[in-house]
């Protein structure tokens, strides 16, 4: 029980070695599966642990920090884990029926060792309370993201991939600058360690440099207007599993490193008082939810869609962290939960698609409501869910997302939000009707429903959708604890 | 080295940007040997000067030589980079004056490592132990980076278009292995030595510079000299690719194995004092096999990268300028 | 107080110039030197930081009592790997890029995809 934070993390870590020996995809395949589940076992104990007994420390080699590495799991970031680990391991579920259509069968093994270092990379950033450590494990699922998304079958997902690349290696370079900046200032690389030692240097230019490199660091790899062009590609030519994937997963694990950052390792004062940095979230992230929902209502793609909706529902999460209060922070960590499930299962859905059809073009969806009832089911709900109709758990952090904002005396903004709603009725009904409203065309008509493999995952998405927006203990309670756990302790 | 840099964004040969490159890491190993960072140096130049280059070059040689001469928006970067540099001339202001001994870097924890890191591991070389015990995590991290790397590179590059017949493969340097016999004898008596002194680097890292990754990158650039010497096929025989990514693979293992057992011993993750009954001895063992670990898998990933790009069809335009 | 930051104004200016590179140029093979250049000049930044008057290189030896900070030189050392594992992996997409376009020239390749 003591090993469970390290455990999560070198668990699919030394699976992946391990596939290569396996060698058969097959069988690649079923052990990550065990080996996902595994973990998401672990992360679900680890909740229990964190939320009974309080912050777990554990101390990498032996040595106590600030000398050693220490993995420190508190409510935060064992709520993320849990997100994280869950949706990689359904995600995983459709893969293997979902490669066959898109990625040749010499190179599925590969494939598979990449996904379980990409999530052992995110589990690593979340679980660890040293700053360089960080940096480590952030490459670590870089890396294995952008080989993962090279495997796209269309060419553009090289191009693609290449882009993220620079940009995300930019954004790692920027948070490795930060870090020395505050190594230098400190002597420390512990977050808890920096907690305390910052606000003695707080006033120099020097912290404010690097404050301001992580940040910018971190909202390139958030994909935080503007620095978000390298996402829809990504998103759109990356293989259909590598994009649910991504897009449940991996922009969760900057926001909370951006929490990490603002809140426990600069401390609330600083970040909020100090800097203007509220103001600066506040409107980058609803230009975010803005800019991004006009784009998606005009794209052909619908991966392309869905990506800039992503977009836009970070601009979401950073709003409520702008507003600097628990009741703030906690919705946006409730629509981290909560985005992770819809996206996951409408791009699941999308895996389906791509399937039967090979494309993801909107004029290619005509009449699929007849030809794939399920899939398009699950893409109305998930799309419901994304709006944020009552039932649904996007519901459940709109309306939390809004009360916090009124609460702070917000009332525009309130109003901006539920604008920004209206925005994504609009890109999904576009997606409504030409699934339902219109006669099939002739290659349509002999397509059928997507095959079990994919189908079960994706609805066991869509209908934890349904179930988290009514029964809302877990989202909702340990989201709350874990943002007035930060607002506690920060000083 | 400002110069250096300068000339490469006018350079459009980008076989010459490379080798302005390799001066460049060359000058920054240097420079970190003036520093006092001996063993950064020496990674740095068997990296920035070594490995780099050569990827560098294999990649033009698979690619395009010639940058094609059109600017985009200079203005915008311009504006970008002015800004991005401005903030950090403005954090520099208040920084602690350069090698000034009370500066807050030095003084906190730093200073254990270098009083009590002795009487804890039991070896010399402070960077090697702050590197495989301290935080060794970090370390088992940067390992899975090459290994995922290395994955990533054989996800891309391998098997694509060797579908079923096996072809005589496309080498970067088919003329070599006519014409130069001196190259050969030479280096086949100069290889035996270069992996002996890869052995060497490998298990020394704990007295002097030295460790798992500068010794992986040894040995790594011997086999690939002897691959650029006797040709990819016979290299190739000599060195199976599969037996190759179990290697890597394995390092990766057996740096986790280490991990694994010393908290089946008591201990957490990475405790090399619970190894042996005496934690100095301990620590002595697991920073042995985790040097090890990052040995192999560095070396074979090494062999893995430079294998998959040359074994990639593709202009050959630069083998003269390689071999010679 | 000017020549104690002097060294700092250098890194940062060599900063500059790669990340010139990365943005302005459209070369990828380019765009990854600048990268490389970017990401060397950030080493010798922390490995600035370490750097102690009048200490020598960090291995114990008797009658030496002031080392230069050991831990920046622990950092690079990992960062130093993680550079050339993303330059590795950049390459091998660059590869790849090359043989589907035929082109390694940003504008082209965008060109491409525009018609496409």
């Amino acid at each position: 029980m003591a090993h469970l934070p390290i455990l999560q993390v070198i668990l699919p870590l030394l699976a992946a070695p391990l596939c290569l020996f396996l060698k058969r995809p097959k069988l690649v395949w079923l052990f990550a599966c065990v080996v996902t589940a595994l973990t998401f076992t672990i992360s679900v104990l680890l909740v229990q642990q964190v939320t009974s007994t309080g912050v777990i420390s554990y101390e990498l080699g032996g040595w106590a920090p600030p000398w050693g590495i220490e993995y420190r799991i508190d409510a935060l970031n064992a709520f993320v884990i849990m997100v994280v680990s869950g949706l990689s391991a359904v995600v995983l579920l459709a893969a293997r029926t979902s490669l066959e259509n898109e990625l040749s069968s010499n190179r599925q093994t590969y494939f598979y060792a990449l996904y379980l270092l990409s999530l052992t990379g995110m589990l690593g950033i979340l679980a660890t309370g040293d700053a360089f450590n960080v940096f480590v494990f952030l490459e670590i699922s870089s890396l294995s993201a952008y080989a993962l998304i090279a495997m796209g079958k269309d060419r553009r997902a090289l191009w693609a991939s290449y882009q993220y690349l620079i940009m995300g290696t930019i954004g790692a370079t920027f948070i490795l600058i930060g870090i020395g900046l505050m190594y230098q200032m400190t002597g420390t690389l512990n977050m808890q360690d920096l907690a305390e030692r910052l606000p003695e240097v707080a006033q120099t230019r020097t912290v404010f440099v690097s404050f301001a490199f992580v940040v910018v660091g971190v909202c390139l790899k958030l994909a935080l207007f503007p620095l978000h062009l390298w996402l829809p590609n990504a998103y759109a030519y990356a293989p259909s599993i590598v994009t649910a994937m991504l897009a449940a997963t991996s922009t969760k694990v900057a926001i909370y490193l951006l929490i990490r950052f603002t809140f426990t390792v600069f401390g609330l004062s600083f970040s909020f008082t100090t800097l203007p940095l509220n103001i600066l979230f506040l409107v980058l992230g609803l230009l975010g939810v803005f800019v991004a929902s006009t784009s998606a209502i005009y794209q052909q793609n619908v991966k392309h869609i869905f990506a800039y909706s992503s977009i836009a529902q970070v601009g979401y999460m950073i709003v409520g962290i702008s507003v600097g209060t628990a009741a703030g922070l906690s919705a946006s960590l409730m629509h981290i939960f909560n985005h992770a499930l819809m996206k996951g299962a409408l791009f699941l859905a999308l895996a389906g698609v791509m399937y039967r059809l090979g494309n993801v073009q909107l004029k290619s969806f005509q009449g699929l409501g007849r030809q794939m009832p399920l899939t398009m089911a699950a893409i109305v709900v998930g799309g419901l869910s994304l709006i944020g109709v009552p039932l649904t758990v996007g519901f459940i952090s709109k309306w939390y997302l809004v009360v916090a904002m009124i609460e702070n005396g917000w009332w525009p903004v309130a109003i901006l939000i539920l604008f920004g709603s209206l925005l994504a009725i609009i890109y999904l009904w576009r997606v409504v009707e030409v699934a339902y409203f219109r006669a099939p065309n002739k290659d349509n008509e002999s397509v059928k429903e997507a095959p079990l493999g994919i189908l079960i995952p994706t609805w066991i998405l869509v209908l934890a959708n349904v179930y988290f927006g009514v029964d809302t203990r877990i989202n909702v309670q340990i989201a709350q604890m874990a943002a007035e756990n930060l607002f506690g302790v920060a000083p | 080295m400002v110069g250096v840099v300068v000339a490469i964004i006018w350079m459009k040969d980008l076989i010459a940007v490379v080798m302005l490159l390799g001066i460049y890491g060359l000058l920054t190993a240097s420079f970190f040997m003036a520093m006092d960072a001996v063993d950064v140096a020496f990674t740095e130049a068997s990296v920035g000067a070594g490995i780099s280059t050569l990827l560098l070059l294999v990649a033009i040689a698979k690619t395009k030589r010639k940058e094609h001469p059109s600017r985009h928006k200079p203005l915008l970067a311009l504006l970008v980079v002015v800004i991005t540099g401005g903030l950090l001339i403005y954090g520099t202001y208040d920084m602690p004056i350069f090698g000034m001994a009370d500066a807050p870097a030095h003084t906190h924890v730093a200073q254990r490592y270098i009083e009590d890191s002795y009487d804890e591991i039991g070896i010399p070389n402070i960077v090697t132990s702050v590197l495989s015990s301290y935080r060794g995590f970090d370390t088992f991290g940067e390992v899975v980076v090459i290994f995922t790397a290395g994955l990533g590179i054989i996800g891309l590059l391998s098997t694509v278009n060797g579908t079923g017949t096996r072809k005589k493969l496309p080498t970067i340097n088919d003329s070599i292995e006519d014409q130069h016999i001196v190259l050969r004898i030479v280096g086949k008596i100069l290889i035996p030595f270069i992996l002996l002194f890869a052995l060497y680097v490998q298990f020394h890292g704990e007295y002097g510079p030295g460790g798992g990754f500068q010794a992986g990158v040894i040995f790594g650039a011997g086999i690939i000299l002897y691959a650029m010497l006797f040709g990819m096929d016979i290299a190739r025989r000599v060195i199976s690719q599969s037996l190759i990514q179990l290697i890597a693979a394995f390092g990766v293992l057996l740096y986790g194995a280490v991990g694994v057992v010393s908290f089946l011993n008591g201990g957490t993750f990475l405790d090399y004092n619970v190894l042996l009954e005496n934690p100095v001895a301990g620590q002595h063992l697991g920073i042995l096999l985790i040097e090890l670990g990052v040995g192999m898998t560095v070396a074979s990933v090494i062999i893995i990268i430079f294998f998959n790009f040359a074994g990639r069809k593709g202009p050959q335009q630069i083998s003269d300028d390689l071999g010679a | 107080m000017l020549i104690g930051h002097y060294n700092y104004w250098v890194v940062v200016a060599l900063m500059m110039l790669g990340f010139y590179i990365i943005i302005a140029h459209g070369n990828l093979i380019k765009k990854l030197v600048g990268l490389t250049i970017f990401q060397t000049s950030v080493f010798i930044f922390y490995i600035s930081v370490a750097k102690v008057d009048g200490g020598s290189a960090p291995i114990l030896a008797d009658g030496i009592t002031q080392y230069s900070n050991p831990l920046p030189h622990v950092l690079i050392l990992t960062a130093i790997v993680v550079g050339i594992a993303t330059t590795a992996l950049g390459l091998a997409i660059i590869v790849r890029i090359n043989e589907a376009y035929d082109s390694i020239e940003e504008e082209f390749i965008q060109q491409q995809d525009n018609l496409s």
